[in-house]
């Protein structure tokens, strides 16, 4: 028995079994990396949309297994399957594109949360809300600190734009990916660190 | 319960093992039809994967199936096999025995699959047992039966 075996052949081999997995409805979360100013993120969709972005300071290794464990564990490597949310994300980092047009698949997260984060989605490119604001259009204006909890658990930062979200009064508050980066974000929208337009 | 992993994960670390292996048992031609069939199979019946504390094993005993499919379907060896035939081959190549390879797949499941991992993959009698999730004694047994079996059946 040769177990020495010859990579490439094994690559291709491997390429058609997930052409197969895909066709047979069997490819459950479909992940890639992908290039961007503030390091590599992790994408992931299911058949319904997007369902997680992991930022660059996030463990992939711990978001893979938590999508096995919280979605399903057919999580398979399949860049093809994130082609359109690749481009458009480039786009905006280019500063091209100021509307993402993606299907999101909300299961990671439910009730208020998910409320809030809906909210959030709806905030404009290049403007900013409070936690307070996002509490309220989620049906409980005194959960200010259950909005904001769901903004840091936000599974789809940056096309759920929690980045825009600041403190009452223009402080910056929190962000998965890092203060920089919210700051950088904003600075990329037009919006000056400090300064709230709504 | 150890949680599954990502199936991309097992995928990276047993495909070079379930590749040699299929090519040990079918040959380079069929080891990658068999090789997408074995990992098919797994894929589908993942999410119901009771315990994950031997993947390989697992995937080792779908590959085994679908290597028996495969010589099934094409009728012809080579298979694994307890002892080489004596007799020489035309073209330095063992001829097919057609006989020892309907025996073996027609062995009870636990005897086929023992012969099959002992004798086609090399694997210790412990980690045959892994596979079949049984104790070592149970694997060495089920081997010993389906070899006794064997030579009963092609004396």
């Amino acid at each position: 028995m040769n177990t020495a075996t010859d990579t490439g052949t094994i690559a291709r081999t491997i390429e058609g079994f997930k052409v197969r997995a895909a066709e047979e409805g069997l490819l459950d979360v479909a992940y890639t990396t992908a290039d961007s100013p503030f390091g590599p993120l992790l994408l992931a969709s299911t058949r319904r949309g997007l369902v997680r972005v992991g930022l660059p300071n996030q463990d992939s290794e711990e978001l893979l297994a938590d999508l096995a464990e919280r979605v399903s564990p057919r999580v398979l490597e399949a860049p093809g399957e994130l082609d359109e949310a690749r481009r458009e994300l480039d786009l905006y980092f280019d500063g091209k594109l100021d509307h993402f047009d993606l299907p999101l698949d909300w299961r990671l997260s439910g009730g208020f949360r998910q409320r809030v984060l809906r909210a959030i989605d709806r905030i404009p490119y290049g403007q900013t809300r409070t936690y307070t604001e996002m509490a309220r259009r989620a049906g409980n204006e005194r959960a200010v600190r259950a909005a904001g909890s769901a903004c840091g658990s936000n599974p789809i930062p940056l096309v759920v734009p929690c980045h825009r979200v600041l403190r009452t009064g223009g402080a910056l508050g929190g962000y998965g990916g890092g203060l920089p980066m919210k700051q950088a974000l904003l600075e990329l929208e037009g919006v000056l660190g400090g300064t709230s337009s709504s | 319960m150890t949680p599954l992993p990502p199936f991309q994960n097992v995928l990276d670390e047993h495909s070079a093992a379930v590749m040699g292996i299929l090519r040990g048992a079918v040959g380079r031609d069929g080891a990658e039809d068999c090789f997408q069939e074995t990992f098919l199979a797994a894929l589908r019946a993942y999410p119901r994967l009771d315990d994950a504390s031997n993947l390989r094993g697992w995937l080792l005993t779908i590959a085994h199936r679908k290597a028996i499919d495969f010589h099934r379907a094409k009728g012809r060896a080579p298979i694994p096999v307890a002892e080489v035939p004596e007799e020489a081959a035309e073209n330095g190549l063992p001829e097919p025995d057609q006989g020892l390879w309907d025996a073996v797949g027609a062995l009870p499941p636990k005897q086929r699959a023992a012969v099959a991992l002992r004798y086609g993959s090399d694997l210790p009698h412990a980690e045959i047992a892994a596979a079949l999730g049984c104790s070592p004694e149970a694997a060495r047994r089920s081997l010993h039966e389906g070899l006794k079996r064997l030579r009963k059946e092609l004396a």
